[in-house]
């Protein structure tokens, strides 16, 4: 539905959006995730109309709406600082949109109260934005935004004013409400739990670029490099060469003097090139003793236990001085623990739990 | 002790520079002309006592305010003008103060000193020099004859425009300032909300940033009504004969008639008329000051 063609934005000198091309379908929820200042904002706003691409093209439903000003782009925009009328109440401000486009009185009534109640806001209709929440206030604001029925929804940061249970609850609302209306959402978010959440896609952004758009699973999985594997969750990352071995499968030798490590890859490497074996902590197993059958297995002492109620983390150092982390679900309580500090450990993983990423 | 101190400062400074001369110009407001030193009777005496004295006093010259139909034209006609003027300044005073608050942030600090700039010179001698501006044979004047607009000067000095225009510049500042201070502290994504939601550019500026910027446009014109309302130097020097405004006719009573006393009651009366606009004036400043909480 949303085409972008080789868009670039430039503010003077300065890059915010490089030569970046991507598709978003109808009806899909699509999250922008990257650190602070890589471009997601000004993406936006290119989307809303407030900025024009300084190069390229962007297609909304196959039109180039380079010259369709935001006033008339059936595209509403949830502002990261919500933007509501201070001067309007809560059904003023719903109603703003709709009544621009000069709709009946009833059916600006009729549309305004569906949105109240989709957004379980009814009692709050006459109040005024400062006498609201923040998360009633943040509702408000998506029911604003989704009262004119917009093809496209464009969400920026929505949740970050909000702690962490409101989060939750609003995040699962959200989809709940993508799923009713039918909307694209566009949402973005320098938060990784939440892009995973809502999301049916995720793109990772940086420095204007996107580096991998995927399904939630697959962007954890299979990140295709180093950046989008570190920046989504908690990760291992070993440097090493790769040689092959048997077809998808290398040994990975790693540091001097350890057997190389046994690693089953779809992409391909060379003989000798360098490359970085990205694994999870929750897929490195922690045992006292040397496991008989595992693909790789490696020995070290506990460094640090980081005990977080569900799970706890170990950090192990190896004796080459690498620090692994290895996190295991606390299904026993804690008394019981098998491992405490200075414990010498083994860690071991499968071929097929890490992937293989070049340099 | 300490709190009653402090509390009792301003109410001792109200006491001394405003409910004292108040009462004062009301006692005199009260008497009776008379051809003496001070010109109007009674005056106190210990030996017959207060109560004589206050026999004394009586309400003729406010009902005498009511006979002759000067003093209500002139209360009516100061109405206008100030009423007229406000809606001026606030129609010059506006798209200034918008220009200031879009400007880059750099300059801001330049364009406010530029607004209170003339105020560092005296007030009459700005006034003479709008004399010179407006006259008969003034800069305007040549002006416009050298340009070919006109082929005979406009009479505009000694008429109710050159009021008009007196007073829009010099309160003009009045205005811009609150107006600009409201301007500047409007979220600007207000405006692209708006947009978003389909407004074009007039729509939202008609619907958000007016409303908005409500309390600086009652503020600015209350700060410009209330002044003008008893102005007396610009009429005075820039308005002709027939320019009525009741400073004009307090100062003529006091100064050429000599009559105290009448010229004490249309003070009073100006007064109580001025309570109503800074009562209001004070509930906007109250209201604004609520809604930024
Ligand atoms: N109007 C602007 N003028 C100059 N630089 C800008 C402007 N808007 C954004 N930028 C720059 O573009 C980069 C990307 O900004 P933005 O899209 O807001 O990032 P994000 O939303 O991902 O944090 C930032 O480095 C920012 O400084
Ligand atoms: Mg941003």
């Amino acid at each position: 539905m949303i085409h972008f063609q080789n868009v670039t934005k430039r503010y003077g000198e300065f890059t915010a959006i490089d030569n970046l091309t991507i598709d978003i379908y109808e009806r899909e929820f699509y999250a922008l995730l990257g650190p602070s200042g890589c471009g997601k904002t000004t993406l936006m706003r290119m989307l809303a109309g407030f900025e024009t691409p300084t190069e390229g093209k962007i297609f909304l439903a196959g039109q180039d709406i380079a010259p369709v000003p935001p006033n008339k782009r059936a595209v509403n925009m949830m502002f990261q600082s919500y933007a509501l009328f201070p001067h309007l109440s809560v059904w003023e401000n719903i109603a703003f949109g709709l009544k621009r486009e000069k709709m009946p009185k009833h059916d600006i009534d009729d549309r305004v109260e569906a949105m109240l109640k989709l957004t379980r806001l009814e009692k709050f209709a006459r109040r005024k934005p400062h006498q609201i929440s923040g998360g009633q206030r943040q509702r408000v604001a998506l029911a604003r935004s989704l009262a004119k029925h917009p093809k496209l929804l464009l969400l920026d940061e929505p949740l970050g004013a909000l702690d962490k249970k409101l989060r939750q609850d609003t995040q699962f609302e959200l989809m709940d409400i993508q799923e009713k209306t039918g909307t694209t959402f566009v949402i973005v978010t320098h938060d990784q739990e939440e892009a995973m959440t809502v999301a049916s896609r995720v793109a990772v952004m940086d420095h204007g670029k996107i580096i991998q758009v995927a399904t939630p699973d697959r962007i954890y999985e299979n990140p295709n490099s180093v950046y989008v594997a570190d920046f989504i969750g908690d990760v291992n990352l070993i440097e090493g060469t790769a040689t092959p071995n048997g077809s998808d499968a290398y040994a990975m030798s790693w540091h001097e003097g350890h057997p190389p490590l046994t690693v089953k890859s779809p992409n391909a490497f060379s003989d000798g090139q360098k490359c970085h074996l990205a694994i999870r902590p929750e897929k490195v197993a922690i045992s006292s003793e040397q496991p008989a059958e595992a693909d790789n297995a490696v020995q070290g002492r506990i460094l640090d236990i980081a005990y977080l109620g569900n799970i706890s983390t170990y950090h192990v150092e190896l004796p080459t001085g690498a620090v692994i982390k290895a996190q295991t679900a606390n299904t026993r309580r804690i008394a019981r623990r098998a491992f405490t500090w200075e414990d010498t450990v083994w860690l071991s993983w499968t071929a097929t739990a890490g992937v293989l990423l070049a340099d | 002790m300490r709190r009653f101190v402090l509390i009792a400062i301003p109410y001792v400074w109200l006491l001394a520079l405003f409910l004292v001369p108040f009462a004062i110009v009301l006692k005199i407001a009260l008497s009776d002309a008379a051809i003496a030193r001070p010109p109007y009777f009674p005056q106190f005496d210990w030996a017959e006592g207060i109560a004589a004295f206050i026999a004394e006093l009586d309400f003729e010259n406010f009902v005498w305010l009511t006979e002759d139909d000067l003093y209500w034209k002139a209360y009516l006609s100061s109405l206008k003008i100030a009423v007229i003027s406000t809606f001026f300044t606030l129609l010059a005073g506006y798209p200034i103060a918008y220009g200031m608050a879009r400007a880059p942030e750099e300059w801001r600090p330049s364009l406010m000193m530029l607004v209170i700039l003339p105020f560092w010179t005296s007030f009459l001698i700005r006034v003479y020099a709008w004399m010179g501006i407006l006259s008969n044979e003034g800069f305007l004047n040549q002006f416009l004859m050298w340009i070919g607009v006109i082929s005979e000067p406009l009479t505009i000095l000694n008429t109710n425009s050159a009021v008009y225009i007196g007073i829009v510049y010099t309160y003009l500042p009045f205005m811009i300032l609150p107006v600009y201070s409201a301007l500047e502290r409007l979220d600007g994504s207000l405006i692209e909300a708006a947009e978003d939601l389909g407004c074009s550019r007039l729509t939202a500026f008609w619907l958000v940033t007016i409303p908005l910027s409500k309390t600086g446009i009652i503020a600015g014109s209350f700060l410009v009504f209330i002044p003008v309302l008893g102005e007396f130097v610009i009429p005075s020097l820039l308005g002709g004969s027939d320019t009525l405004m009741i400073g004009k006719v307090l100062w003529e009573e006091f100064f050429s008639n000599r009559d105290w006393p009448v010229a004490s009651a249309v003070a009073v009366v100006l007064l109580l008329l001025l309570v109503i606009p800074i009562v209001l004036f004070q509930r906007n400043q109250q209201k604004q000051q609520e809604a930024e909480q």
